[in-house]
């Protein structure tokens, strides 16, 4: 389904099709969440607050389905300093203060359309935190090449933890369950009634486990991991990419869309499906300066 | 003996006439150093004089000692209040306008903690720096916990101290200490000091030694009684505190210190790996902690705002202001090693041939409380680069306190594949970087005699027989014996040798090792394969860095890290049959 929507891009213009735009307008919507949420972080918030926040200022706005439920982490837990089984992942009482870094990560469906999304911050000063969201740079860059090169997946998942390696920091994705970089996303069918499971959307991971089902026939995966069904280049679809940093008890990651198509034209076989986001424009703000 | 360049003059006060030395420029801050018990002011000659650069030090002899002259009579004359007077009196005359920054040792410390915590001394101290001295009343405080409410702990450090304090028993039988210290214990006493206690020979103990601690005996008798049996209940010092414990110390407890915070609420706490007479055995560090704190409290006082990225990480207190130097830190344990370093407050020296990555851990380091980081470039297998690594680092950033022989290379293959070549590259760096490091450094550590550790990286497979490594255990084998012989030999300096084994690490180490007997693909592909391996199990360098923390910190031999080295370790000592067994094995390469 979504191989279909990604061929139909305008190859002269890079024009998106409607199921594109679709799907930048619920990613806007919620990197716009996250970034009014994080406005609203202060001292003594809780990561269980925080994840509410975000829960409630998206259904507001119309999101009935997830394909996972808001996440919040404070201070060391975004690094997953210590985290062992993934019931961690979920928002503890872990509050808010001066100078951590947090990251708000969700994935609201809205209209059918996925978004999955990480946005890092911290509260008020911390050079750390900077330095390592201004490394992510190159990593949003090596991915995008490395996959117009039809690399094998597994390959560039190596190439950007070697990039980390040498960047000084740890690779903390690999924290994520299968230790994925990335996973596809999709469209799904609105239902009145969508149950979850551990914080994931039932509509979702059935999708998810559909790829997986044809996936395994077809030796590709939809989950971007550091194992060997992750051998293969990169499949046409749209990749929610999330490295994610970590260095000492502080950690910072991005996630976004990557549009991979069927293209011969390397431009068009591969692309961010929006370069208007926080952390984009962040980059640039800091070249400009 | 005086000391050098200081200008002498005399206070009057109570009766009794103080001799007051200063040095450095008056126009500077103010550092009043007191003395201890049985001293004079010459106790702090050498930290005096380095202080002299930068602020304006004055000592002056306690009242009985050395040349200032003593109460009549003695009894009731070395009370706490009238000490107070006596530093009131000095710190009038040299810093009538300036509060001073105090510092003091063993009973100057005892003393200086009653200047602090008394109501009528607030405005004249800016700062304290305790050795080897804790407060009487605090002390006082401290038993009375534990002898009401005495848990297995409480009751076991009390009857430490007790048994630490067996002198302070001595001290208040009457006239026996006197004619022991002019008598033959006077005379024993410049040795005993060198060989229990480790002070340089040199021009202290001065001449006036049988007096001063004839006369120092009446601080015990004037002041100990009275104060542990109704301590203060107000002793709250007015003014921020460092304290600076030398772990080794015969005569005072680490646990001593423990409630301090509720005493002096803004607490720099310090550690020493030193015996007691630190002024003597440790000027260097000394001096560097004093101008340290005495700085920042300045700087707080002009309304500066302190380093946003101060360190705080585990053992800050031991390796603050440190000099540390890590070999191979461009990546793996050395660079996670330079990080922990770095977070404990120490500055860093970043030794690897690869440029950018030592450049890199530099600027991280700084990055996370390191107060200041360089990046060498050097090849450790390099005898005359490492030479002149060696001089560069003496002269510009100082003798180094924590060596980290870490730098290494892995080869693989077995023996009858393996080249002469193979070979010397890898004893190279593996053993002869070490030599290098050991020889440079901890000769420059043994000539300056104020301690130091040098740690050096082996692995498991330094005991762990392997048919698929026999040069990199071969290499590592060596270092770890010679890590046991260096600290041997150098234990008599105060100086630590700890070897790390770790087994498997998640480093860079197998993607950059030489497999010898294959072919260029072959060796691609298995250097793939071990570095999948290593990340499937994923053991993170940072815990070793961890252990390397831990090993200086506790002064430990050797130390297995990973629990697979911990199990070789075992093996080694009590099944070596079932370690000959694993070694046959061939590796799933």
């Amino acid at each position: 389904m979504t191989s279909a929507a990604v061929s139909a891009v305008s190859a002269s213009q890079g024009e998106l099709t409607a199921r594109l735009r679709g799907f930048r307008e619920v990613q806007r919507l919620a990197y716009a969440c996250a970034e009014a949420v994080a406005a609203q972080l202060k001292p003594g918030v809780t990561e269980r607050e925080a994840a509410r926040m975000q829960r409630y200022w998206l259904r507001e706005r119309g999101v009935a389905d997830w394909f996972h439920l808001p996440f919040a982490w404070f201070g060391d837990r975004t690094a997953f300093v210590g985290f062992r089984v993934p019931l961690q992942f979920f928002p503890t009482n872990r509050r808010l203060e001066a100078g951590m870094p947090f990251i708000l990560d969700m994935a609201p469906v809205h209209q059918g359309f996925t978004a999955d999304i990480g946005y890092s911050g911290c509260l008020g000063l911390n050079p750390v935190h900077d330095k390592l969201l201004a490394d992510l740079e190159p990593h949003r860059e090596l991915i995008l090449r490395e996959v117009r090169e039809r690399r094998p997946l597994r390959e560039i998942y190596e190439d950007v933890e070697r990039l980390m390696t040498r960047q000084g920091y740890a690779n903390r994705h690999r924290a994520y369950p299968f230790g994925v970089i990335a996973h596809k996303v999709g469209q799904v069918k609105e239902r009145r009634w969508s149950p979850r499971l551990f914080g994931f959307g039932t509509q979702a991971l059935k999708g998810l486990a559909g790829d997986a089902l044809h996936g395994h026939r077809d030796g590709w995966s939809p989950l971007w991991s550091p194992y060997t069904f992750s051998d293969h280049p990169p499949r046409p679809g749209l990749w929610a990419v999330e490295p994610h940093l970590g260095f000492r008890g502080t950690g910072a990651k991005f996630e976004e869309i990557l549009v991979v198509t069927d293209s011969k034209d390397p431009e068009q076989s591969a692309f961010w499906l929006d370069d208007d986001l926080p952390h984009v424009r962040r980059w640039a703000e800091e070249k400009s300066a | 003996m005086s000391i050098e360049q200081a200008t002498e003059r005399w206070v009057r006060t109570g009766g009794v006439e103080l001799c007051v030395a200063e040095l450095g420029d008056p126009a500077r801050p103010t550092v009043l150093l007191v003395h201890g018990y049985p001293d004079s002011k010459e106790v702090w000659a050498d930290v005096a004089s380095r202080l002299a650069a930068h602020f304006h030090v004055v000592l002056y002899d306690v009242r009985g000692h050395g040349r200032s002259t003593a109460p009549q009579p003695l009894r009731g004359g070395f009370t706490l209040e009238k000490l107070t007077d006596d530093f009131l009196a000095v710190a009038d005359a040299v810093s009538p306008d300036e509060p001073v920054h105090l510092v003091g040792h063993d009973w100057g410390s005892v003393q200086a903690w009653e200047f602090v915590t008394v109501r009528r001394t607030e405005g004249r101290i800016a700062s304290f720096t305790s050795m080897s001295g804790p407060s009487l009343d605090h002390f006082g405080h401290w038993i009375k916990k534990r002898a009401t409410r005495p848990t297995p702990r409480r009751a076991a450090q009390l009857l430490g101290q007790g048994a630490k304090s067996w002198y302070v028993y001595m001290l208040h039988t009457p006239v026996l200490p006197e004619l022991a210290w002019r008598g033959p214990l006077g005379r024993q006493w410049p040795k005993i000091l060198q060989r229990v206690e480790k002070v340089p020979a040199g021009d202290y103990p001065t001449a006036s030694l049988p007096q001063d601690a004839a006369h120092g005996a009446w601080l015990y008798r004037d002041n100990v009684r009275a104060r542990l049996r109704r301590p203060r209940a107000d002793a709250y010092a007015h003014a921020p505190v460092q304290l600076i414990t030398p772990t080794g110390d015969a005569f005072l407890s680490e646990r001593l210190y423990d409630d301090l915070e509720q005493w002096a609420p803004r607490l720099v706490r310090r550690s020493l790996p030193a015996k007691h007479w630190v002024p003597r055995t440790r000027p260097d560090q000394l001096a560097a902690w004093i101008g340290d704190f005495v700085t920042a409290t300045e700087d707080t006082a002009a309304g500066v705002a302190p380093r946003d990225t101060a360190a705080s990480g585990p053992h800050a207190d031991r390796f603050g202001g440190q000099l540390v130097l890590v070999t191979g830190a461009a990546g793996g344990i050395g660079r996670a090693t330079a990080y922990a370093f770095a977070e404990a407050g120490a500055r860093i020296v970043a030794v690897d041939r690869d440029a950018e990555g030592a450049a890199r851990t530099a600027e991280m380091a700084r990055l996370i409380g390191a107060p200041d980081a360089w990046a060498e470039t050097v090849d450790v297998s390099d005898e005359q680069a490492m030479e002149k690594l060696a001089e560069k680092v003496a002269t510009e950033y100082g003798v180094v306190d924590v060596l980290v022989n870490n730098a290494g290379i892995g080869l693989s293959g077995s023996f009858l594949d393996t080249t002469p070549e193979d070979w010397k590259k890898v004893l190279d760096v593996n053993l002869w970087g070490v030599i290098h490091g050991c020889r440079l450094f901890g000769k420059q550590m043994a000539d300056r005699g104020q301690g130091g550790h040098i740690v050096n990286t082996a692995s498991a497979a330094a005991y762990q027989p392997s048919r698929a490594l026999p040069a990199y255990s071969t290499s590592k084998a060596a270092v770890l014996m010679l890590s046991e012989c260096l600290r041997a030999e150098l234990a008599g300096r105060g100086i630590g040798v700890s070897a790390i084994c770790p087994g498997l690490v998640n480093t860079n180490i197998t993607a950059t090792a030489r497999f010898a007997g294959v072919s260029a693909e072959e060796e691609k592909r298995r250097q793939q394969k071990s570095s999948r391996l290593y990340g499937l199990r994923n053991y993170p360098p940072e815990k070793v860095a961890d252990a390397v923390l831990k090993a200086v910190v506790r002064n430990q031999a050797v130390v297995p890290v990973t629990p697979e080295a911990r199990g070789a370790r075992l093996l080694s000592r009590f099944a070596p049959k079932a370690l000959r067994a694993i070694a046959r094995m061939e590796p799933p390469l």
